[in-house]
């Protein structure tokens, strides 16, 4: 028993790595990466889709080799520490346009959970408007979860499905080291600002490492506390918030307040409602787009699928302009704030069918 | 005595964790728990044991049984 003790190993190791994985944020920023966006999934992604000829938004065009790392270092991890499993099968299609949605929300507040920390960590109050509409998404999410809401039960398959998108991880990672050509690149705007490719990935590989040993889940964490009372998973979350803060205020990257934050509108309603997205739809899958990608590292094929949703969403976003527009007050053009309500209400519907429309066989 | 079995094996979290609270509402003497993912393991170990419960874990191959008493 832990004897109701705080520290325990599994909070201490989040604190640690969470802690490290804060520093390493904010060095990616000194090194190259977009202002508070030393790590951002859904910002990355996008930029992968980008450059991946899957939308034509040229200043978001980059194969961020983070993302890269994130998986091959939890693929790796894994593999060593016998954790590596082929799983799958449970609910993939509602997964991947949930996990579309997620993008969708993300983009439209401009950032992910994890990228929301860094935000705040650097001042920008967005970022709260944002914070309080994901714990009021994963609220919703709770309530789903404790009527019932399950997405099935998954089943042991084939290696190959789980080694699947580890692998592309690991040919793309190659190409863009060796044939960097093949990939579009931005020349200007926040697609071009980027650490060097070995300090990119070096960071992706140990946050993948330490995000997989630790579970670190942004999501999980309030989650944990509204469903189980539970406060571990969250300390992993506070402690990049409190090192990011620290290195932030040395550094002279602070600014508190809401106008003029680097890539981040001031439309309150659009970044609570895109956070709001975010959190339900991450109580949905079970985990936040960084846990996708880390689980989709350890053999998960329904985090693999989470993640071509997620590919996919930021492409509709940037092909469609659904995308928030950095730098106004409007946040989002007509078409984001509909599609934004929409994947709300989708989400809402998703959440009720599953929970109270029962199929399974007696 | 006889503790009740719950096989969560194939489920994401956080569904194994809701079933072992919702198990132990209902049993409050400790249930057997068979679970096939590690963090299920983890999170379901966590929560007994702050709650109160005990918890002896047995792993084979990749799966693990839970006893959890008081």
């Amino acid at each position: 028993m832990n004897n109701g003790r705080f520290f325990t190993k599994d909070r201490t190791s989040l604190i640690l790595g969470g802690f490290i994985i804060g520093i390493i944020s904010v060095v990616l920023v000194l090194l190259g990466n977009p202002k508070n966006m030393g790590f951002c999934i859904a910002c990355f992604i996008r930029d992968i889709s980008g450059s991946l000829y899957l939308h034509n938004a040229s200043p978001v065009q980059y194969i961020r080799p983070e993302i890269l790392g994130l998986v091959i270092g939890s693929f790796i991890i894994s593999i060593f520490s016998g954790e590596f499993k082929s799983y799958g099968g449970s609910s993939p299609i509602l997964r991947y346009f949930i996990s579309a949605m997620v993008m969708i929300g993300a983009l439209a507040f401009l950032g992910c959970p994890f990228r929301m920390i860094l935000r705040l960590s650097a001042g920008d109050l967005n970022a709260l408007i944002g914070f309080v509409g994901f714990i009021l998404g994963i609220s919703v999410g709770c309530f789903f979860l404790n009527k019932g809401f399950n997405l099935g039960r998954y089943h042991e398959q084939n290696v190959l499905n789980g080694c699947t998108l580890p692998l592309v991880n690991i040919v793309l990672l190659a190409l863009a080291v060796f044939l960097p050509t093949l990939f579009i690149s931005s020349a200007s705007g926040p697609g071009s600002m980027h650490a060097p490719i070995i300090y990119s990935l070096l960071a992706g590989l140990l946050v993948g490492i330490i995000s997989q040993k630790t579970r670190l889940c942004m999501a999980g964490g309030i989650r944990d506390i509204v469903l189980i009372k539970d406060s571990t998973l969250i300390s992993g979350f506070i402690a990049i918030f409190v090192s990011s803060l620290i290195m932030n205020l040395a550094t002279g990257n602070f600014k508190l307040g809401f106008s003029g934050q680097p890539v981040a509108h001031t439309a309150w309603f659009w970044n609570l409602m895109g956070m709001f997205i975010v959190g339900l739809g991450s109580a949905l899958l079970g985990g936040c787009p960084l846990r996708q990608l880390i689980l989709a590292g350890t053999g998960n094929s329904d985090s693999a699928i989470s993640v071509l949703g997620m590919l996919t969403g930021a492409a509709f976003a940037h092909n469609f302009g659904l995308a928030g527009v950095a730098g106004t007050d409007y946040g989002l053009n007509m078409k984001g704030k509909i599609v934004v309500v929409f994947s709300a209400l989708i989400l809402l519907i998703i959440g009720f069918v599953v929970t109270f429309v029962k199929t399974e066989k007696k | 005595m006889l503790l009740k079995e719950l096989n969560l094996r194939g489920l994401s979290c956080p569904i194994p964790v809701l079933q072992v609270k919702k198990g132990l509402k209902d049993n409050p003497e400790g249930l057997i728990v068979y679970v096939d993912n590690i963090a299920a393991c983890e999170n379901i170990t966590r929560f007994s044991q702050t709650t109160g419960y005990n918890v002896d874990t047995k792993e084979k191959d990749k799966e693990w049984i839970l006893k959890i008493s008081k």
